[in-house]
């Protein structure tokens, strides 16, 4: 079994805050990452908002998770993609992207990568399950 | 991939952003208020009835069409039950469009 | 084939639980197994026992409780739960609280994962 290491794709669709549905997905990813899964996350729709840098939770006097996301990688959590056309059609630029950790030996920063819907549909073909959170 | 909707496309986007993300040979199932999306004859008709031409297959969840009172579907619109439901997950894997 | 279901909103508020049950009824009866049903974010009210439906209207617990039953495994998360005042005490029988863990084994082991929500 465990030379088997299945694909497992999550699928963020929601703005943040609003709803609880990014903030409980995320303790999905983490636990999961503990796991043998090949685990990838994809940001499109109104989740693309999750990845803008600069929220500031505290005057909702709810948990943000902008630092939780910057550790990403740390949690070998590296394959996260963001929408192209979601993103633009919100007036988004990789610029506007949160960092989910750095690189291992430049210690230069990793964004989310950027990819297009046929790039997206092309990995959710090869999943042994997508999670919608 | 089947790939399940279940907002009506009046509600939000959806179903508008699905079909970008469909390859050929997916299934579009239309489940709940997703339902309202094959309804002929709207202002959002042109969503589903772009898919059919472009090749998707697409059904409607006959439990929720018959509770909305829904006859007067797009042309190509297939209806399923449950079970035809169950027979397209066992043959595709199934993002849930929540 | 092995199906796991997972159901992100409450009863009676939203269809999800209701798509859920249908469409587990109808694989059960075409002889597929049902790896597992988890239940998260407000899912997880759908199966507590202070809930009492006016007569003439499904019970959506008891319900999910008779699946369970029928041995398969109903897994309420623990950290939703909690959040939201659902202890041990107050579920229904057949159903049990346990992990995330439980909901990345049913996406690993289920050759299907469907999800019912929002």
């Amino acid at each position: 079994m465990s030379d088997d290491i299945k694909k497992i794709m999550f699928t963020v669709r929601n703005a943040p805050h609003g709803t609880i549905y990014v903030y409980e997905g995320l303790e999905v990813k983490l636990i999961m990452a503990a796991y043998d899964a090949d685990i990838s996350v994809v940001f499109m729709d109104d989740g693309v908002y999750a990845l803008k840098q600069g929220q500031n939770t505290d005057e909702l006097g709810i948990k943000g998770f902008e630092k939780t996301y910057g550790v990403f990688v740390d949690y070998e959590i590296e394959n996260v993609f963001v929408d192209k056309q979601s993103m633009e059609d919100r007036g988004m630029t990789v610029d506007d992207l949160l960092v989910i950790g750095e690189d291992e030996d430049t210690e230069a920063p990793i964004k989310p990568k950027v990819v297009d819907a046929a790039e997206i549909a092309a990995m959710m073909a090869e999943q042994h399950n997508i999670m919608s959170f | 991939m089947l790939h399940t909707v279940n907002k009506s496309p009046f509600q939000n986007s959806t179903l508008e952003s699905c079909q970008r993300f469909i390859n050929k040979g997916d299934v579009l199932l239309l489940i709940e208020d997703g339902v309202y999306g094959a309804v002929a004859g709207s202002a959002k008709s042109a969503i589903v009835e772009g898919a059919i031409q472009s090749g998707t297959e697409v059904y409607a969840l006959s439990a929720d069409l018959k509770a909305r009172a829904i006859t007067n579907l797009i042309a190509g619109v297939q209806i399923t039950d449950y079970a035809g439901f169950v027979d397209f997950v066992e043959k595709h894997k199934t993002h849930s469009w929540l | 084939m092995k199906l796991a279901v997972c159901i992100y909103e409450g009863p009676y508020n939203h269809e999800a639980s209701d798509s859920a049950y249908h469409f587990i009824k109808a694989a059960i009866d075409k002889g597929h197994e049902i790896r597992g049903i988890f239940f998260y974010h407000d899912g997880v009210y759908n199966v507590t026992k202070l809930m009492e439906p006016p007569q003439d209207d499904r019970h959506i617990a008891n319900r999910w409780s008779e699946l369970g039953a029928t041995g398969i495994d109903i897994v309420v998360c623990i950290a939703a739960a909690k959040r939201r005042g659902i202890v041990d005490d107050v579920l229904v029988d057949n159903v049990r609280i346990s992990g995330l863990g439980q909901l990345t084994m049913m996406a690993i082991e289920a050759d299907r994962m469907v999800t019912f929500g929002d």
